[in-house]
């Protein structure tokens, strides 16, 4: 009789009362801290559960999101790498229009209508935009992702990360630095002149530099920086020390003329390399969709006004909800009122266990959840809840080594009630702005509550 | 006195907690009535019924309603509790984040027995959880949709797996009493059951006997209905037959399906170990009979049960019944009127009657004179901490009203609230008290002719 034990330990949910009669027998137990599913989830949780596809479904998406390996395999210009046409801009998070478009969103995309020469001024830029006359589009529907308001023109350079196990591709811009900055919705003279700068300059030096090292695995460079104390989304340090350091020689070789401001200029911005870990995360999470009956979560982004998800079974389709304004540290005299609501397809990361996820591998920066480092454990340790598996790659050396929760199952956030842990910088509300801080922001329940009952209803 | 009606949204408790915070408050000074309680429609119907105006409310909120001199006091009083049963989540998440899945729990790794007992729209997801990860689950829970059992007891077949429930009220594994569990003494007998109070009934008199068991498994109420198909049932028998420590085997159910108890009978006949049938409404006679061919069949003299009797007069017979099995053995026995309060109809967002006696003390008091009471007690672990204590003064004040009360008390002397200090308290407040709930039915039914 092995099915049943000689020695019971107890896993016991629900009633106290009946796990004190356990510990009143001296019966060892492990009692579960249950608490009732998001409202409005009862019935698609027992539909969705009771799928006879879902557990081999989220099986082999998590496998194919696990075992993805993303390599820098090139930088090109958005006109070339995703056949962007003039008068089409891409931008983060689900499909906007510019009514709906919020402060910083409408600023990026005013400084990209400008950087294209598509207007003059602000005045005619604005009116283009208003008109309808330029076509909106989010970057997500072009294998792309964007920080912050992620507005991608023509003209802009995008670092490309192939998978070499699945043979995905994936883009993302290049980072402008922090401060005023377009993604934070800037677009003064100094944003355009560094922008143009970023074509001419930055975007050919690191091709042909790239061309010299040939792909650079990002899978191993991420791996060694969270161990080096970066969670890849609001702090990047460590992997911008460490990409440089590979990309240093080839960039002397490649480029004698231009190397030493290059360098420099990624020197000087700790966030140099979120951009190449987004486009890995977009990699990685793109080679999970696709599964039918799948009720993983293959992206999470926000455009500043809505707060939207994808699941693997469920295709293109996005599930939203309002963002929610972040909490967290404000730069100089911002505070609270100057935020914007939550911005970016840097969720990404999260989505593929990095960023909040991996919150415990990031100790000095844990100023942004709270204050005390057994916050960000605890921020970690929640995400193990509604995640399908554990890194085997991405490792937290405070947790004795242990992979980052990996894998956002919409059934099991459904059930625990325990929303994504999102890391993020904050944007000015007013177009112009630029980045008035960094923090938390809790994910709207709503979205995953809308990706769960169309996954159990929706034929 | 002054009312206080208020719906809290984002508190959760269990039913049992809020009972025990309902009842803290109504034994303040100066508190009528408190009801503290998740705002299911029977709990929203509960409050309106004790003159409440109730807004409307959602289950996944808490609903308080409050009747005192001073309210503000009560109100106090409530937070302080509510304080109490939050305080303890906070501490168990310090020492780590505590698992919010079973599928989260077992991948700890120590567990190798999940006790499902979240509300019963809830308890599929831990289930299934319990049988992804290969792990015996025993589902307390009643009110689960016949066709998640179904699904459930299907995958646990292709698994090799044993589902207990749902609705499942008892089971001793291991020496582990689960759920409603009387303490028994180790022993040859193992009992597979589809009914949680009929194998208490039985394994409580083997007690009384001196004989003990080997493993409880409850298979559910509905195991051995036509949907179900005996699924567990089969399963379970066959586990105890390659049991060492099980000399024989008692199957105890409700009135079976028919073609399934054919089919559970097929299965039956083919074990190694024998087998008394219990299954009520055929052939096999009731409870107390059965337990005595156990005892036959183990070369053991069948004693007199133990019981406290009064004369009973003349009356009709109403049984107030907590346990389901034990209602369904004494209508088959006598005539009268018969109510399971633990009924899946009375349990929602409600803790079961042998926790919580309000709803039978309630029918009780309703009682015409000249009528008689036939009510069972059940004991052991999760059960009611001291049941004469609140039964006592409501059996004297039914007596004073000329109705009779006879008490089918099922229990051991090894259980927490002890068998005889319970019966003699019964007995004293003036009920007639049998260890069989088959003689309580008679004595009762013997007035009633």
């Amino acid at each position: 009789m092995t099915l049943l034990p000689a020695d019971p330990h107890v896993i016991t949910v629900g009633a106290d009362l009946l796990g004190e009669a356990l510990d009143a027998q001296a019966v060892p137990r492990t009692p579960v801290e249950w608490r009732p599913p998001l409202r409005g989830t009862a019935a698609a949780l027992a539909r969705v559960l009771a799928d006879p596809r879902r557990s081999a479904a989220n099986e082999l998406a998590v496998g194919r999101l696990l075992s993805a390996r993303p390599q820098l395999v090139g930088v090109r210009p958005a006109a070339d790498a995703l056949g962007l046409e003039r008068g089409t801009f891409l931008h983060a998070g689900p499909p906007i229009t510019w009514e709906r478009a919020s402060g910083p969103m409408r600023g990026a995309l005013i400084g990209a209508v400008l950087l294209e020469d598509m207007a003059a001024t602000e005045e005619e830029a604005r009116r283009l935009l208003a008109g309808g006359r330029v076509r909106l589009d989010p970057c997500h529907h072009h294998g792309a992702v964007g920080p912050m308001a992620g507005v991608v023109s023509p003209s802009m350079w995008m670092f490309e990360v192939r998978d070499a196990e699945h043979g995905g591709t994936a883009y993302c811009s290049l980072n402008e630095g922090l401060g005023k900055v377009l993604r934070y919705g800037a677009y003064g003279p100094e944003v355009l002149e560094r922008l143009r700068w970023m074509g001419s300059v930055l975007g050919p030096s690191l091709r042909d530099a790239l061309r010299v090292t040939g792909p650079i695995d990002l899978r191993g460079l991420i791996a060694q920086a969270l161990q080096m104390g970066d969670e890849l989304h609001n702090r990047n340090r460590a992997a911008t020390s460490l990409f440089l350091r590979e990309l240093a020689p080839a960039l002397v070789e490649a480029a004698p003329a231009h190397a030493a401001q290059v360098l420099r200029f990624a020197g000087g911005n700790d966030h140099f390399f979120l951009n190449p870990a987004m486009a890995a995360a977009k990699v990685s999470t793109d080679a999970a969709r696709g599964v039918p009956g799948s009720s993983l979560v293959v992206a999470m982004a926000r455009n500043g006004t809505d707060f939207g998800v994808q699941l693997s079974g469920l295709g293109d389709r996005w599930f939203t909800g309002p963002a929610g304004v972040p909490d967290g540290l404000y730069l100089g005299a911002y505070g609270p009122a100057d935020a914007n609501p939550d911005i970016g397809d840097s969720t990404i990361t999260e989505t593929s266990g990095l960023g909040g996820f991996a919150m415990a591998a990031a100790p000095a920066i844990v100023k942004f959840v709270g204050g005390e480092v057994g916050d960000a454990i605890t921020a970690t340790r929640s995400m193990y809840e509604i995640t399908l598996a554990e890194h085997p790659a991405y490792q937290i050396p405070g947790l004795g080594f242990r992979g980052t929760p990996v894998g956002i199952d919409v059934a099991l956030v459904a059930r625990t009630g325990l929303l994504p842990v999102v890391n993020t910088g904050i944007a000015g509300r007013v177009a112009g702005t630029g980045q008035v801080g960094a923090g938390l922001v809790s994910p709207p329940a709503e979205a995953f509550i809308a990706a769960l009952n169309a996954l159990a209803f929706d034929k | 006195m002054n009312s206080l009606v208020k719906v809290v949204q984002g508190v959760y408790h269990d039913s049992v907690s809020l009972m025990r915070v309902s009842q803290a408050l109504s034994a303040l000074q100066g508190v009528e009535v408190a009801v503290v309680a998740m705002a299911t429609p029977l709990n929203l119907d509960l409050a309106r019924d004790l003159g409440f105006e109730i807004p409307p409310a959602e289950p996944s909120e808490l609903l308080v309603a409050l009747r005192a001199e001073d309210v503000t006091a009560a109100t106090g009083e409530l937070e302080r509790l509510l304080g109490e049963l939050s305080s303890r989540s906070v501490a168990t998440e310090s020492a780590g984040f505590p698992p919010r899945t079973t599928r989260s729990a077992a991948r700890l790794g120590e567990g190798n027995l999940v006790l499902v007992s979240v509300p019963g729209e809830h308890a599929f997801g831990e289930a299934l959880d319990a049988v992804e990860a290969g792990l015996p689950v025993m589902i307390f829970s009643d009110n689960v949709p016949v066709e998640q059992e179904v699904l459930l007891k299907r995958l646990a077949e292709e698994r090799g797996g044993l589902v207990m429930g749902p609705d499942c009220g008892t089971a001793v594994i291991g020496g582990a009493g689960l759920g409603f569990a009387n303490v028994l003494r180790p022993g040859p007998v193992g009992v597979v059951a589809a009914s949680g109070t009929g194998a208490q009934q039985v394994t409580s008199l083997l007690d009384l006997a001196g004989v003990g068991v080997s493993q409880v498994l409850g298979v559910g109420s509905r195991d051995l209905s036509e949907q179900v198909g005996g699924v567990s049932a089969m399963r379970a028998l066959r586990l105890l037959d390659e049991d060492p420590a099980t000399e024989l085997i008692v199957l105890i159910s409700k009135p079976p399906a028919p073609e399934v108890a054919g089919a559970v009978r097929e299965v039956v006949d083919k074990l190694r170990t024998p087998v008394v049938t219990a299954l009520l409404g055929t052939s096999d006679g009731d409870l107390t009979s059965a337990t005595a061919q156990v005892l036959d069949r183990l070369g053991r003299p069948v004693p007199d049960w133990l019981s406290w009797s009064r004369p009973v007069a003349k009356g009709s017979v109403r049984g107030l019944y907590s346990g389901g099995t034990l209602c369904t053995e004494a209508s088959l026995i006598t005539p009268g009127g018969f109510v399971d309060y633990g009924d899946d109809v009375f349990t929602r967002g409600r803790a079961h009657p042998m926790i919580d006696a309000t709803l039978r003390l309630e029918a009780l008091a309703k009682l015409e004179p000249g009528e008689v009471a036939l009510m069972d007690v059940v004991l052991g672990h999760g059960a009611d901490p001291d049941p004469a204590l609140r039964l006592a003064p409501a059996i004297e004040a039914a007596t004073r009203g000329d109705v009779q009360v006879v008490i089918a008390l099922v229990g051991t002397e090894g259980d927490p609230q002890g068998l005889r200090r319970q019966a003699e308290a019964l007995h004293q407040a003036g009920a007639s008290v049998f260890t069989s709930n088959a003689q309580a039915a008679r004595h009762a039914a013997g007035s009633a002719r």
